[in-house]
């Protein structure tokens, strides 16, 4: 039983890579014979950065089982930190792919060290106070960086908060510019590199699920009381699911600014966390494949809306709140259920208790 | 002097924040859900009053009281339509329809009333106080702001000890099945909730717009994050300890912008609210449950 329902795990995995891979095949082969829209392509890149958001946050919310508000801010300081390396190695390192790269790891290193600091304290909390204290730090990482001064010239970086104080020699150049964010960037993501970031974390989530480690996560977020007398060490293992959450949104974060020539702060606000929540709570918690898909869908919903100009975000706020009453209201689900019945001309099984915890909803 | 202004005015926008956090406190006790949509019944209370004191021309007691009527209308069909069919839903489920209700509010606010900033009067006239021979001048809306915060405080207060609703709203708080057995109606308990956290909202809305005139559909989003920290901040579900919270919250934050910095006086507040729940993690006059094994 327990090995059947490994292989499942294995072949829903597979599944998802393959989906993944093909989407990307032929949205590339689109994008290549030009039957592609520019609107699209340009959305490409915030795709990716967005479907790994919604990955990453449901490690958290779906496996570990926290409602964490303040994803956001890992976006952030991942953004922030990783076009500042990227920026500041322009003349050192010639090559722009490599530059991006090392964005996007100096911004994983950075999000999972402010994951670190944030995590210990906010892990001891739980439930709706665990929820509130990650939105009070994506709050606070908002404040900070709308208030914080980078600059680079040939002495290296100079910091300083609240107000420009840094005496830059000659030939240098101003990176984060307070509140107004940073605004030279260089245009180096691209659909390619999204992909591979995709493919990374999907790599990176499913193993940690389904290892010795991911089954401890797991075990906690179903009963943390059970878990801790069996051995787990509870404090350890939520850490290592908050903090891999937090790299992988800090190198989605140097994705997504690396697409645009500025970002700022109030970019990252609490409105992105609940989108990406958004995603993760349509798309089913614990379930990546539905994540990847709810991620797309919506960052491309409100401009396939756009004919209905002033009405879109209405009609989203709408789709929203009927996707969720259609998905867990018993008497609308009831109704699904005989709809998707006969359309597949067979009787729905009954319902047993969902083997991960993955509500696995509009499936 | 300026310390005592200061002082003032943290509690006048504590209390605002109270107001709003006394909504979410109520909402929480009872369906157990955080009602992110709560904010945003602050600025179509707002709104109301706005159009019903300008356009209409009507004195602004009736204005109030029209978006109370507006609001606690609202709150109810908010809570008949989206949130009372997921009853038994998962809560992250109700979250998200709070959050997709949000997002309709304000966006039918943008439609309806179109993005362009209005300047709201005040309810209650520009006129000052002037103190200890005009040392301390206090303006008509803050000592408004902390008189209607403290009379709501005390009534709110006598409403959930005294009458048959209130108890029948402790009852449900405490437990909802054996509440039913006892034959309390819950569901209408629930929407009375949702009528008096909305009626509320429509005052802070207009408070909050007295004492900052700038309105625009997005005017109620952060002043509810900071009334939710507030009722957090307090303890969840607790009536004094949204009070409390509130005042504390709005002094804290006041503080933080003539004492240390303007820009970082949202991470000093939110600081605050982290190390307070370190210490006390269920707030602050929140009841602490012990888990039984």
């Amino acid at each position: 039983m327990k090995n059947k329902s490994l292989n499942r795990n294995a072949r829903k995995n597979f599944v998802t890579y393959g989906l993944v891979i093909a989407a990307y095949a032929i949205l590339q082969t689109m994008s290549a014979t030009g039957s592609m829209s520019s609107s699209l392509k340009g959305m490409l890149v915030p795709i990716c950065a967005y479907v790994v958001m919604a990955v990453s946050l449901n490690l958290t919310v779906g496996v570990l089982g926290e409602l964490s508000l303040g994803h956001a801010g890992f976006m952030s300081v991942g953004a922030f930190t990783g076009v500042t390396a990227a920026m500041s190695l322009q003349n050192i390192v010639p090559s722009p792919i490599l530059r991006l790269l090392i964005g996007m790891v100096t911004g994983a290193v950075f999000a999972a060290f402010a994951g670190v600091l944030i995590g210990i304290p906010v892990l001891r909390l739980k439930g709706d106070y665990l929820a509130i204290v990650t939105l009070a730090f994506g709050e606070i990482i908002k404040s900070i960086i709308n208030n914080l001064y980078v600059g680079v010239d040939e002495n290296g970086l100079q910091l300083s908060l609240l107000t420009n104080k840094m005496a830059l020699a000659d030939g240098g150049k101003i990176i984060i510019n307070g509140p107004m964010g940073i605004t030279t960037i260089e245009k180096l993501s691209t659909f390619t590199v999204g992909f591979l970031l995709v493919m990374l974390t999907l790599f990176i989530v499913f193993n940690l699920v389904n290892s010795r480690s991911g089954r401890a996560i797991m075990a906690i977020r179903d009963n943390r009381i059970a878990a801790e007398s069996v051995g787990v060490n509870v404090v350890k293992y939520r850490l290592m699911a908050f903090v891999t959450s937090a790299a992988l949104a800090g190198a989605a974060g140097t994705l997504f600014a690396m697409n645009y020539s500025t970002i700022i702060a109030n970019k990252f606000d609490f409105n992105t966390s609940i989108l990406v929540l958004v995603f993760v709570v349509l798309g089913g918690l614990g379930n990546m494949l539905g994540s990847i898909i709810a991620a797309a869908a919506l960052t491309i919903l409100p401009e396939a809306l756009r004919q209905f100009a002033d009405y879109r975000m209405l009609i989203y706020a709408i789709v929203l709140i009927l996707v969720m009453l259609i998905t867990n209201n018993p008497v609308l689900k009831g109704y699904m259920d005989i709809i998707k019945g006969k359309l597949t001309g067979r009787a729905k099984k009954p319902e047993g208790p969902a083997p991960e915890g993955g509500a696995g909803n509009g499936k | 002097m300026t310390f005592l202004n200061y002082v003032l005015s943290g509690i006048s926008l504590g209390s605002i924040y109270a107001i709003i956090a006394l909504g979410y406190t109520m909402v929480y006790g009872i369906a157990k859900m955080l009602n992110f949509a709560h904010g945003d019944v602050i600025m179509v209370g707002a709104y109301i009053c706005f159009f019903a004191v300008t356009r209409y021309s009507l004195p602004p007691l009736v204005g109030v009281l029209a978006a109370m009527a507006v609001c606690t209308v609202l709150g109810i069909l908010v809570e008949r339509f989206a949130y009372k069919p997921l009853r038994t839903a998962p809560s992250l489920a109700v979250l998200i329809t709070a959050i997709g209700v949000s997002y309709f509010l304000q966006n039918g606010a943008q439609l309806l009333w179109t993005p362009n900033p209005k300047v709201f009067s005040s309810v209650v006239g520009t006129g000052r106080l002037a103190l200890f021979g005009g040392q301390l001048t206090v303006s008509y809306v803050t000592i408004t702001t902390i008189v209607s915060c403290i009379v709501i405080m005390i009534a709110l207060t006598w409403f959930t000890g005294n009458t048959k609703m209130g108890k029948a709203m402790r009852a449900c708080s405490e437990d909802k099945g054996a509440a039913q057995l006892m034959g309390i109606n819950v569901n209408s308990t629930i929407s009375v909730t949702f009528a008096i956290g909305s009626a509320l909202a429509a005052i802070a809305g207009v408070l909050l717009c007295s004492a900052y005139p700038t309105l625009v559909p997005t005017t109620g989003s952060m002043p509810g994050i900071k009334a939710f920290t507030a009722a957090v901040f307090g303890g969840i579900g607790s009536i004094p300890g949204a009070f409390l919270g509130g005042l504390l919250l709005g002094v804290i934050e006041i503080f933080a912008k003539a004492y240390i910095s303007t820009q970082l006086s949202d991470a000093v507040v939110f600081a605050v609210l982290i190390v307070v729940l370190l210490v006390k993690p269920a707030g602050l006059l929140g009841k602490q449950v012990s888990e039984k094994v």
